[in-house]
């Protein structure tokens, strides 16, 4: 199922090999190769509880992989990390915040701890990066007096405190109202206008498939697809739907055209549904199959009319995202354990 | 730099430069200290530090018209000189009212960023592991001296206030000015702030064992209670000289004529001791710790 991304490793932002984390007995990143190629928005999905903060950590050299190789920016990590860190930013499961300091003293704060940050720029700086977030208005307000999507949004601000090669955001949309979303998904877009990489992980397929040109899907610690959203795309087949009374004439007619009527369609074997879902309220049968490449629809047609199938609908469907990936992660975007 | 309105330099030019040498971190301390004495908890244990010798200053002056010849002799002699109700305070605050605000300071100290989430965003700034402990573990020892001498101060200030004072007779009998005196007084409180710095590099450590400040607070203050019961028990005699919280009461060589050196110097080696190995812990535990707080 997985897409290799081929690029070379310089021209990767993120590149794991084999990369594993266990808490005690329980793996909770299993062999993971991630290609994050530069440049791209990368949407890094998967259910709840999938591995994508643990990732996300190991990633930022916060904790240590079990086994695996990491390299960011082309840099090895977390050996390199005093090298690599300045050049990334990031908003990693929630924001971090002192709710005793302002929002515009807490990024003064976090700007200091950067070795490698001017002091002379850094008033403009923090001013320039809540400006983005549209904070400036709460800049001298007490963290502890902010709404939630207030503090995503400083932490947001945060990452973006210096030019940065590499911006991971976790969940960002995360506590934001449809406005707040809809900011954040134009900030990454002009973000990756400027060049910056970004990588965003979200367990919302829509936020992904707005925003991104590469994905990743994750699934229980493993990852299950990988490549640009086309790729993705076409990784899913494409299916015809017939609607018809008569059903075992019909399945004749698919079968000896090489289609396999009733096995991919999620709810159940050939029969779907027995109501008049299709053609103007007149009963029928839903038929769906996967329509090989090699098949093209309107011979499928021609040929059940030949044999005297009576066709009340018929549909030719894209799998949508949503399709591959409900299928990918089995259960949706449900809670894994 | 040059003047702001200077239209032919773009503002955000300045914004993108990155410095190609990592400073050394003077201002992350400086950070640290404004985020430190910001805080109004801080500023609450100060004043509560403050209270303890104008407490003892007001109580004495009140109840007394002539020494009892009980309680601490500290006590008593206040009365007859103001410039002893500093050194009093201090005696009466270093079993348990500094050891509480210092547990509290450097027990906060990492379990503290990691509770607020902080802690994973100075690391991946990157602040740099031994960076943050070094920092912190100097921003403690600013407020163990912050602490001592907010006490020793406003001991001096009630005692002036509320007591006759003039030249002090020392414990080997001699006088000294009031001058000499004063500076003796910091030198005390100096003391006290050496004696707290072993304690200060325990709680530094037990602070990276765990992401709950208050469980860190309250192990650090508890062994600093321990380890002074300890040390008043005979049968652990051979342990009293090792034990962090020995030497915190004998500062009165400072007040013979000439100064004792020799019990500040034995302590200020056994406080490095606990700095080095307390610190040796602290680091081995922290750079490789899995910060998932
Ligand atoms: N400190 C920890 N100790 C044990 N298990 C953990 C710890 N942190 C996370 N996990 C487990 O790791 C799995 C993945 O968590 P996480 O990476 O946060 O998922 P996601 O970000 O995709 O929601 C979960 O099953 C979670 O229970
Ligand atoms: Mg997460």
């Amino acid at each position: 199922m997985t897409t290799a991304v081929i690029a070379s490793p310089s021209e990767l932002a993120i590149k794991t090999d084999g990369l594993t984390k266990r808490f005690g007995r329980q793996t909770v990143v299993d062999d993971l190769a991630l290609s994050v190629p530069r440049g791209s928005v990368f949407g890094f999905l998967g259910p709840n509880g999938s591995g994508k903060t643990t990732t996300i950590r190991m990633l930022l050299g916060l904790a240590q992989a079990s086994a695996g190789d990491i390299s960011v920016l082309g840099e090895r990590m977390p050996q390199r990390l005093g090298g690599v860190l300045p050049r990334v930013g990031a908003l990693i499961e929630g924001p971090g915040f002192y709710p005793f300091l302002s929002g515009s003293a807490n990024l003064h704060r976090l700007d200091s701890a950067d070795g490698f940050a001017p002091r002379g720029t850094r008033s403009e700086r923090v001013a320039h990066a809540l400006d983005r977030v549209g904070l400036s208005h709460a800049a001298d307000k007490k963290v502890r007096a902010y709404s939630l999507g207030m503090k995503q949004r400083l932490g947001i601000a945060n990452a973006l405190l210096a030019p940065r090669d590499l911006i991971v955001l976790d969940e960002p949309t995360n506590g934001l109202d449809p406005q707040g979303t809809r900011e954040v998904r134009s900030l990454i877009r002009s973000l990756a206008d400027e060049g910056t990489t970004v990588f965003v992980s979200s367990h919302l397929l829509a936020e992904i498939e707005q925003m991104c040109t590469h994905a990743a899907v994750m699934r229980a610690g493993r990852l299950v697809a990988q490549g640009t959203l086309d790729e993705l795309r076409s990784a899913g087949a494409t299916r015809v739907s017939i609607t018809t009374p008569d059903v075992e004439a019909a399945t004749r007619v698919l079968l000896a055209l090489g289609l396999d009527p009733g096995l991919p369609d999620a709810t159940g074997p050939v029969a779907a549904s027995v109501a008049g879902a299709a053609s103007a309220g007149q009963p029928g049968t839903i038929l769906s199959a996967a329509l090989p490449e090699a098949v093209a629809p309107e011979d499928i047609v021609a040929k059940l009319v030949a044999d005297g199938v009576r066709v009340r609908g018929f549909s030719v469907d894209h799998a949508s995202l949503e399709d591959l990936f409900v299928a990918l992660t089995g259960e949706g975007f449900d809670v894994v354990q | 730099m040059s003047s702001s309105d200077s239209g032919a330099t773009p503002v955000r030019s300045g914004l993108t430069e990155r410095r190609n040498r990592r400073s050394v971190g003077l201002g992350f301390f400086a950070s640290e200290l404004a985020v430190l004495f910001r805080r109004r908890r801080t500023w609450a244990m100060l004043l509560a530090l403050a209270a303890v010798p104008i407490l003892i200053a007001v109580a004495v002056r009140i109840s007394s018209s002539g020494s009892s010849g009980r309680g601490p002799a500290f006590i008593d002699s206040i009365t007859q000189n103001g410039l002893f109700v500093g050194v009093a305070g201090l005696t009466i605050a270093i079993p348990l009212f500094l050891p509480l605000t210092v547990g509290v300071v450097s027990g906060d100290s990492i379990a503290g960023e990691a509770n607020t989430a902080t802690l994973r965003y100075l690391l991946v700034s990157p602040v740099g592991r031994i960076r943050l402990l070094v920092v912190k573990y100097l921003a403690a020892a600013v407020f163990c001296l912050a602490a001592t001498l907010t006490l020793s101060i406003a001991g001096i200030l009630i005692g002036i206030a509320l007591f006759p004072v003039g030249p002090v007779t020392l414990l080997s009998g001699d006088t000294v000015s009031i001058g000499d005196s004063l500076v003796r007084s910091l030198l005390i409180a100096l003391y006290a702030t050496v004696s707290l710095l072993g304690l200060s590099a325990i709680g530094l450590f037990i602070s990276t064992l765990t992401d709950a400040p208050v469980g860190a607070m309250a192990a650090t203050v508890v062994l600093s209670i321990v380890a002074q019961v300890l040390d008043s028990l005979s049968q652990t005699e051979w342990l009293h000289p090792w034990l962090f919280s020995h030497y915190w009461l004998n500062f009165a060589d400072l007040l013979r004529q000439p100064i004792e050196w020799s019990s500040f110097g034995q302590n200020a080696l056994l406080q490095l001791g606990y700095v080095f190995v307390f610190g040796a812990l602290a680091y081995g535990r922290f750079s490789s710790k899995d910060i998932l707080s």
